[in-house]
């Protein structure tokens, strides 16, 4: 049983839309990266709509690809957090300003 | 009927998440909201009929990324660990009823509005949806971008262990 289409790519929009504004208001770096997860947790959403809809297995291996480059993303942006709060003992990104001197 | 029911449910269950983890002003809050977030769209993959991709959400995703997320943020010690309050039987059953009542407004709207088509047979999609589809395909067509993905796999653990080392910047 298999709801039209449409529904599930509202829904899939409106989480993404929810993602990016996590990143645009909160000023926590790891609030920020759970965004990041929400945005591509909606377009997984997106792909197994669009593959279960159209019958095609191709669109449910691209998830799980974006899955494994997720946990990579995670691990590296995570570890570089770590990093950067052991240097600044904050993580505001308000007050992460490395480039400017 | 339950399908479309169901989407309502999880639908709601996960903006609530998404939400949550938009608003919460604890780091750890936000985390937990998220996992509420990732049962949910897990939930929703059970209702497209692909158990595979919903069993790796709930193993890679609230297993592991978010346990790692936890991690993090306990070790940095951002702020004070909200106290939870002791869990209240009748707030959680409320909040149950409550999404379940509002996925059913949502479901019986769009009857009326006439826009909750439920068509393509079940065998087919389910055949599509399960491991064995997958594994085929994977194993064959998209062999080399698997062993793309272990070479990435492996860069990353390298590179967030040696991030993470003491004197690193």
């Amino acid at each position: 049983m298999e709801l039209a289409l449409n529904w599930y790519l509202s829904l899939s929009a409106v989480l993404f839309v929810i993602g990016v504004l996590g990143v645009l208001l909160r000023r926590n770096a790891i609030v920020i990266f759970l965004s990041i997860e929400l945005m591509l947790n909606a377009v997984n959403l997106t792909l197994v709509a669009f593959s279960q809809s159209f019958g095609d297995v191709d669109g449910l291996v691209l998830v799980f690809f974006v899955m494994s480059v997720a946990a990579a993303e995670a691990a590296v942006g995570l570890a570089i957090v770590i990093a950067l709060f052991r240097n600044k003992t904050t993580v505001n990104v308000n007050e992460i300003n490395l480039f400017r001197g | 009927m339950i399908g479309p029911f169901l989407f309502f449910l999880f639908a709601v269950l996960a903006l609530v998440g998404a939400l949550g983890m938009l608003i919460a002003r604890n780091p750890v809050s936000s985390a937990l909201w998220m996992v509420l977030n990732l049962f949910s769209i897990a939930c929703l993959y059970l209702t497209l009929n692909a158990q595979f991709i919903a069993l790796i959400q709930i193993l890679v995703y609230a297993g592991a990324i978010m346990v790692l997320f936890l991690f993090v943020i306990m070790l940095l010690n951002l702020g004070e660990v909200p106290r939870l309050p002791a869990f209240d039987w009748r707030k959680g059953a409320a909040f149950l009823l409550g999404v379940a009542v509002l996925a059913q407004i949502l479901y019986v709207v769009a009857l009326g509005l006439d826009v909750v088509p439920t068509t393509t047979t079940p065998m087919e999609a389910a055949a599509n949806g399960s491991a064995l589809a997958i594994g085929l395909v994977l194993f064959t067509d998209y062999a080399f971008s698997l062993q793309i993905i272990a070479v990435l796999l492996l860069a990353a653990t390298i590179g967030a262990v040696l991030l993470a080392k003491k004197r690193f910047v």
